[in-house]
């Protein structure tokens, strides 16, 4: 590290310095007598300007700046995962010393100082191209971690370290390139914030992440690889989804971004996530999953970087070969320090203040999500979730309309059925998704056969209530027919019984593939069912009279997620009485009184 | 930082800037005295370069002759002197004695603008705190380290209910180590003196400190005075282990300093005139709350927003929501109507409630019955707007009972009066009180244990305790 120049202009997180050594675009310096962390975001004319990570409050005109000619880099490594990150990829545990503060300038290596087993895989002699398999170390009992050539690195493999405990900063393997030069491969290797890192070729996505979200695997899907915002008002459940779908989508490895936002929620995370754990392996969560915590009140400049902090590790993990999703929490606020530090800037704003490359910045984060032919051949993907915070919930503002340019699925939450306490408050009719077919096919083969048929006719009862509301609300639906007050009734079960799902019940916070689709059978052949007996003449009132809505409605919490057996025997049991009905019989005694399942 | 510089002369004012070209060794964020035109003024440094300094004042300028003036460079950031025994003083909006006594002796003095808690230091708040209110401990509850706003609207009794919550809090969970921050951001006189008078009242008073920017007080100082409360506020949570409830009034005065201030300055407005930065401004108040990780005290905050044209969407209670732990909303009808607490439970919401209740903290059936209520009480709502629609005549039955539920929830679960401390259990009884005037079937978010041992209403036969006469009104035949 060495003095580049001194600080000639101060203002916020935004530093302007006189160079006595040129420096690159994106270069890291450090700040001040406090070495504040900071990066260069313009140089031109023997002056820098660099955005500031830490807060820049004391520091004056005249104080030195220095660098290592080094780009702002992560570090990747073995360790990454279970670990708490700041925006710059400080680990937050061991910042803690003993105030609850972080201390300005503070520094520490991203990854825990210990030594790893490692396996190789390869033998000498070799000649290995950038991105190829090394050997691997079990970094968690959920997560083998791969260790690859670097990218830009490739040549003939000419020694390699032998099975057994490596120290993190050991050298695991020399390669030579044809020129000659000899290139140590460690554990740990940086990688430039925000560069993306090199694949060989993007592939088609052809099977979904299962979110365990039913009103989102069942009528808005996302592939694997795909990119999906989920924007609403606050207080509408976009956090509460994120950790939804951090806790229980099918993901290999989870990357989740708090950028902006509340200190508790983190706090939450912590306290939650050691104690779940992974249906499949019985392992804590944590395992599989990095946090990056840039909170709302720290330092805005570093809030901008946490995206790409958050980016670079996940794409780190797909090239081993993983499924990684992303989640960023909340994307506006990433947007707002974009604005903030171009206001400093005095950049013209385009729509809102924003700066004119706000859209481009926006399709460059997104851009990076897809399924992926690593350097070494293997498939993995990134999967981004990104929440958007409209102002006063309105979509019509820059950050939501640009977001959903790019994404091909918009979860789209509302405020009215959040108010209703109907969780997830997913929006039916203002959300979409691009992605049904590509994962139509997954679904029918693991989900259970006529997925694709029985989510169109579920939303045909959505439909069909949706365009009787108004109706209803101008006369009350005392004042419709039979036929389409099994409608309303119908599509009432519906989301009670199968869209809504509360995230805090053990039971039916996840709902896996297989009960979904047993739980949707049930709720479209009861709509059909009612709705062939209704035609047929039966009075409404003893269709439901015939109904325990009350048992239907709880299945999806009372039905153990591993066994569906129980939904599937619950729609003959109705089949059986609903055809009681049709013969003309008389309601099974006993129904009326509404029996008490148990 | 450094020892403090005195410069004669500044070059210009520019509305609340003042300009010192030539004078090359400001540091970014210091403050700076301004003497020589009466009242010494007070102002940080904006921005610093090597050929100029551009401050901040918070007081007015108007009038001030800039080649007349002293600034005074003090070489530190706005600092205040924080300690125990400022608990039962006053205090103006910059942190100096108002009461005529001589200043505390501090323990500490600390930087106005605190430091952000690094996240992981935190302790996920998981104690609820008993106010006594019902549409508080029942359906929102407040739990210690959490930052619950009242938005609300002239004219409605938010200071009421803030210092109800305040006092009862108190009263029901005896604590040696309560304490009180009170800060007046641009409010009236009478405001001050209502809760002045009611802490007087019931001895809270010498536990409380009270920071006042009066209406009439230098509207710029109001962007100190909350960091300068908060300080004290941290410092008795986190240096002495108390539990802290911090009162702000009224956040919409606050956030509308901070709009002049950035209008003066000319800067690009964001939505109604107000900074892009507001959320980050207001976001470096609220998160100065919670509990640490290995500490016994807490920060609780309750900010009050008045919204202006009782607007949700604006952007300071708007801007607030998205970053406190929940809201609750006060509503104008529900007060023209005569209840109190007035309280939008529908618009309402406690997110850190789900941890902060049940089995050995509240009660076990405490989730299911606010879930069963909040889904029960949205019903109400679309039943009333149909039936203003088609008469309550032309209603289901089914309907009709949702109108007497939603009766009774307002008038005997929400309603108390000013100083009634209720118990959970007997909330938690009201509630299921209002629900029993459901049928069974109704009530789908309850299980049957809980419906079993605790519902009185219309069931069929075996179930509950409730014995029901044996003809059914099916509820459907007209
Ligand atoms: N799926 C769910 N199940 C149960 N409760 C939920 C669910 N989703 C949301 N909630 C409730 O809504 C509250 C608010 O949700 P959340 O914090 O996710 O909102 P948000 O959209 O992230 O708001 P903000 O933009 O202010 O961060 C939660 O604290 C919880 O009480
Ligand atoms: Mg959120």
């Amino acid at each position: 590290m060495r003095e580049v120049g001194r600080v000639r202009w101060v203002s916020g997180p935004v530093v302007k310095a006189r160079l006595r050594v040129p420096l690159g675009l994106l270069e890291q310096v450090w700040v001040g007598g406090e070495r504040l962390a900071g990066e260069v975001i313009a140089s031109e004319h023997g002056e820098a300007t660099v955005q500031v990570y830490e807060e820049t409050s004391g520091l004056r005109p005249g104080e030195p700046v220095w660098s290592d000619g080094r780009p702002l880099e992560v570090e990747l490594g073995p360790g990454l995962l279970g670990q708490t990150f700041d925006g710059i990829q400080r680990p937050l545990e061991r910042l803690l010393r003993g105030g609850r503060g972080i201390d300005r300038g503070a520094a520490a290596d991203a990854l825990p100082e210990r030594a790893w087993p490692f396996e190789p895989c390869v033998e000498p002699g070799l000649e290995l191209p950038g991105g190829a398999l090394l050997g691997a170390v079990r970094e968690t009992e959920l997560i083998e971690h791969r260790v690859l050539v670097p990218p830009a690195v490739g040549g003939r493999l000419t020694w390699i370290a032998p099975a057994g405990e490596v120290a993190r900063d050991a050298t695991v393997a020399v390669l030579t390139a044809p020129d000659g030069t000899a290139h140590e491969v460690g554990l740990v290797q940086r990688w430039p914030v925000r560069e993306p890192r090199p694949v060989r070729r993007r592939l088609d996505a052809t099977r979904p992440i299962v979110t365990g979200q039913r009103v989102l695997d069942t009528f808005f899907p996302i592939a694997v690889g795909g990119a999906a915002a989920l924007p609403g008002p606050f207080g509408a459940g976009k956090t509460v989804l994120q950790h939804s779908l951090a806790k229980g989508c099918d993901a290999q490895v989870i990357v989740y971004v708090g950028c902006g936002e509340r200190g508790n929620e983190m706090a939450q995370v912590l306290a939650e996530f050691p104690a779940l754990t992974d249906p499949a392996t019985g392992r804590p969560l944590l395992e599989r999953t990095i946090l990056v915590a840039n909170t709302s009140n720290m330092p805005v400049a570093a809030r901008e970087a946490s995206i790409f902090t958050g980016l670079a590790m996940a794409e780190y993990y797909r090239d081993m070969g993983y499924h990684v999703a992303l989640m960023a929490d909340s994307t506006s606020r990433w947007a707002e320090a974009l604005r903030e530090i171009a206001g400093r800037l005095e950049e013209m704003p385009a729509e809102e203040g924003y700066p004119a490359y706000l859209p481009s910045r926006l399709a460059a984060f997104y851009e990076r999500a897809g399924v992926v032919e690593t350097l070494s051949g293997a498939r993995g993907s990134v999967t981004i979730i990104g929440a958007v915070s409209p102002p006063a919930g309105d979509v019509t503002e820059p950050v939501t309309q640009h977001t959903q340019r790019f994404t091909r699925a918009l979860w789209s939450l509302s405020r009215d059925l959040a108010s209703a306490r109907h969780y997830p408050a997913i929006g039916w009719e203002a959300s979409y998704s691009f992605y049904g077919d590509a994962v139509a096919g997954w679904w029918e083969a693991e989900g259970g056969e006529g997925w694709t048929e029985l989510r169109h006719a579920a939303a045909q009862v959505l439909e069909q209530d949706a365009r009787l509301e108004p109706i209803v609300r101008l006369v009350g639906s005392e004042a419709l027919p039979d036929r389409q007050r099994w409608v309303l009734e119908a599509a009432r079960l519906l989301k009670e019984g199968y869209l809504r799902q509360n995230a805090l019940h053990p039971v039916d916070a996840a709902c896996p593939p297989r009960k979904q689709v047993e739980l949707l059978r049930l709720f479209v052949r009861l709509f059909e069912l009612g709705r062939d007996l209704v035609a047929a003449g039966v009075p409404l009132v003893r269709l439901r009279r015939a109904l325990d809505t009350r048992r239907l409605l709880r299945l999806k919490e009372s039905v153990p997620n591993d066994d569906p057996s129980a939904v599937t025997a619950a729609l003959a049991e109705l089949e059986r009485d609903l055809a009681a009905l049709r013969a003309g019989a008389p309601a099974p005694s006993g129904r009326d009184d509404a029996e008490v399942p148990t | 930082m450094r020892a403090r510089i005195d410069v004669l002369g500044a070059s210009r004012i520019e509305g609340p800037l003042l300009v010192l070209e030539g004078f090359g060794r400001a540091a970014y964020g210091e403050l700076v005295e301004v003497l020589g035109a009466g009242e010494p003024r007070l102002g940080e440094v904006l921005a610093s370069s090597d050929e100029a300094a551009v401050i901040e004042l918070w007081g007015d300028t108007a009038g001030l002759a800039p080649e007349r003036l002293r600034v005074r460079f003090r070489g530190e950031t706005l600092r205040v002197p924080v300690a125990t025994e400022m608990l039962g003083r006053v205090f103006d909006g910059l942190g100096r004695p108002r009461d005529g006594l001589p200043p505390p002796v501090a323990e500490r003095r600390v930087d106005v603008h605190g430091s952000p808690i690094n996240p992981v230091a935190r302790a996920y708040p998981q104690d609820a705190v008993h106010t006594g209110i019902t549409a508080i401990d029942l359906l929102n509850t407040l739990v210690r380290g959490q930052k619950l706003p009242l938005l609300s609207g002239a004219g409605l009794p938010h200071n009421e209910l803030a210092a109800q919550i305040a006092l009862q809090a108190r009263v029901a969970q005896p604590d040696e180590r309560f304490a009180v921050v009170f800060v007046a951001l641009g409010s009236s006189h009478d405001t001050a003196a209502f809760f002045r008078e009611r802490f007087e009242a019931s001895g809270l008073l010498s536990r409380t400190a009270l920071f006042l920017n009066l209406a009439d007080d230098a509207p710029m100082e109001r962007i100190v005075t909350p960091r300068v409360a908060l300080s004290l506020a941290e410092h008795l949570a986190f240096d002495h282990d108390y539990h802290v409830l911090v009162l702000l009034t009224d956040m919409t005065n606050y956030a509308e300093a901070l709009r002049e201030l950035a209008a003066r300055k000319n800067e690009v407005p964001g939505r109604k005139g107000y900074p892009g930065y507001l959320y980050t401004d207001l976001a470096t108040l609220y998160e100065r709350c919670g509990r640490l990780r290995g500490g016994a005290g807490s920060l609780t905050q309750i900010p009050i927003v008045t919204m202006p044209g009782d607007d949700i969407t604006h952007p300071v209670p708007d801007l607030t929501g998205y970053i406190t732990e929940g809201q609750v909303v006060l509503g104008r009808a529900l007060s023209r109507g005569g209840l109190y607490p007035p309280v939008d439970v529908l618009l309402s919401l406690s997110r850190l409630m789900k941890d902060g209740i049940g089995e050995g903290r509240t009660r076990a059936d405490h989730a299911a019955v606010a879930a069963q209520l909040y889904a029960a009480y949205a019903r109400v709502q679309e039943v009333r707007n149909l039936a203003t629609v088609v008469g309550e005549a032309a209603l289901t039955p089914t309907d009709r009972t949702y109108l007497a539920f939603g009766r009774t929830f307002e008038e005997r679960v929400l309603q108390q009066d000013g100083d009634e401390i209720r118990s959970i259990d007997a909330s938690l009884d009201l509630g299921w009180q209002a629900l029993s005037e459901l049928p069974a079937e109704e009530l789908t978010r309850v299980g049957e244990e809980e419906l079993r041992a605790h519902y009185r209403g219309r069931l069929h036969g075996r179930v509950g305790a409730a014995e029901v006469p044996g003809e059914e009104d099916d509820g459907e035949r007209r």
